[in-house]
């Protein structure tokens, strides 16, 4: 299971309670697969952390994992074993942006 | 009297205050608390069935419907694609820029099926739905006009914000765009024409060009629809033939630049606009919060203050935030930037602070409930 951290806005947005959620994706897990899962689940997220159409990230969202920042890295390449093992989750960040 | 709703979005959510006096409310929210609600409506079909555009810098665009007055919502589509050849409209600097969604700014349910809603979004593009919100299809004649490289964004946005449903045509409607202008359509959005003859804007190398007008806002009475009132960047201007022509009727006012016009329930030559100082200083002239009516249509107004702060008051009433409810005597209704909503249960001759600290308000809509 791949376990996912969503900002309070997006959870609050998608009903969920706990601060992460434990997907199912289909190996090899990239981000893509990640994000498709998330919002097979949860279809109201879907626009709120990529453009519908061309799923190019949005400006103000960030994607974190085992300390590092994919948000710029190919959507298709792999994520880190520990995030595919479940030992690491892959976190989705609203930018810092505001006083 | 029949109860009052009013649908005031703000900065950070969504709020639904309820009287049934008009002299006591009771106000209930924030929903979607953090998230900007730009617009929030209700059917004219049936008043339960309430529309709101949940919009964010960080996470898009959200559509929500309530289907019980408000007290639980679910998300609809947010998919808002332009159809055909997305083109190109005029950026600040002048250069040319495609067309991109951002947000949605303004919905405007069907007169007579609950399920049927248009929204004006920005970049500016008028969308429909007839599902109750599950789809969105655009009405691509507007965008594609042909005038679409010379409109410009106003400083909120290139966004279509106004939407006239004519009560006595069912296939006229009649949209406005910062900065493009007014424009009609007489086959139920297929086809339109540019509706700016009279309106004069300095900000244009051609100040009297078909096209280019930072239209603020428009109004009208269902009763005459053809009589159509607006206010622009500067200017408050009207038209008696349903925007083919426009003259101006400032008149005594003491700054012609504002954001709102709304028209009185049950007087069609009654009008109401909030002047601002100034493009640059988005503040009331003299710190002096006073909302003008016209009883003559305009040219003449006549200030109404009682109630309203008459010093150091330096907030903004942006251009959805003013509505008129349908009780007699008709109640008018405005939020600011500074999150106070004023309510008159008078037509305007007094005021109360109904909802005094809420966050910067975007939007006032006003139901009459059975």
């Amino acid at each position: 299971m791949i376990n996912v951290m969503l900002p309070v806005p997006l959870r609050r947005l998608a009903g969920i309670d706990e601060a992460a959620v434990a997907l199912e994706v289909e190996a090899p897990i990239t981000q893509r697969r990640v994000l498709d899962a998330l919002e097979d689940r949860y279809p109201m997220l879907i626009g709120t952390t990529r453009d519908r159409s061309s799923k190019r990230r949005r400006a103000y969202v960030r994607f974190f994992a085992c300390g590092e920042d994919f948000s710029d890295a190919d959507p298709d390449d792999a994520l880190p074993t520990a995030v595919a093992n479940g030992d690491e989750p892959y976190l989705i960040v609203g930018a810092l942006s505001g006083g | 009297m029949s109860a009052v709703r009013l649908l005031v979005g703000t900065k950070k959510g969504g709020f639904v205050l309820t009287s049934a006096n008009r002299q006591k409310w009771s106000i209930d929210g924030p929903h979607f608390g953090g998230w900007e609600i730009f617009h929030m409506t209700g059917s004219p079909a049936d008043p339960n069935r309430l529309y709101a555009s949940q919009a964010s810098d960080w996470f898009g665009q959200v559509m929500q419907r309530s289907d019980d007055g408000g007290k639980t919502w679910a998300t609809v589509s947010n998919a808002f694609d332009y159809q055909g050849e997305v083109g190109t409209h005029q950026w600040y600097d002048g250069s040319q820029k495609p067309w991109e969604f951002k947000k949605v700014w303004h919905l405007e349910p069907s007169l007579d099926d609950p399920d049927t809603v248009y929204a004006g979004v920005e970049d500016a593009a008028l969308f429909k739905t007839t599902d109750g919100g599950h789809s969105w299809h655009e009405l691509p004649g507007l965008r594609e006009h042909g005038s679409g490289p010379d409109w410009l964004p106003g400083a909120g946005g290139m966004c279509l914000h106004t939407i006239l449903m004519d009560p006595q045509r069912s296939d006229r409607i009649t949209i406005a765009i910062s900065a493009a202008g007014v424009f009609r359509s007489e086959d139920a959005g297929k086809t339109w024409t540019p509706s700016n003859k009279g309106l004069f804007s300095e900000h244009n190398p051609n100040p009297t060009a078909e096209v280019g007008h930072c239209v603020h806002r428009l109004a009208q009475h269902p009763s005459q629809p053809d009589v159509l009132f607006m206010q622009k960047h500067w200017d408050v201007m009207r038209s008696d033939d349903a925007g083919a022509t426009w003259h101006e009727i400032s008149g005594n006012l003491p700054s012609d630049f504002g954001f709102p016009i709304a028209v009185h329930a049950h007087e069609p030559e009654t009008v109401y606009v909030v002047p601002i100082k100034s493009d640059s200083e988005h503040y009331p002239p003299d710190g002096k919060l006073r909302v003008y009516r016209s009883r003559e249509g305009g040219n003449e107004w006549q200030a109404l203050t009682r109630g309203l702060p008459q010093e150091h008051c330096y907030v903004n009433v942006l251009r959805d935030a003013m509505a008129v409810d349908q009780a007699d005597p008709c109640g008018v209704y405005f939020g600011t930037t500074g999150g106070q909503v004023y309510g008159s249960n008078d037509e305007g001759d007094s005021w109360q602070a109904i909802a005094p600290h809420l966050p910067a308000v975007l939007s006032v809509e006003v139901q009459m409930l059975a």
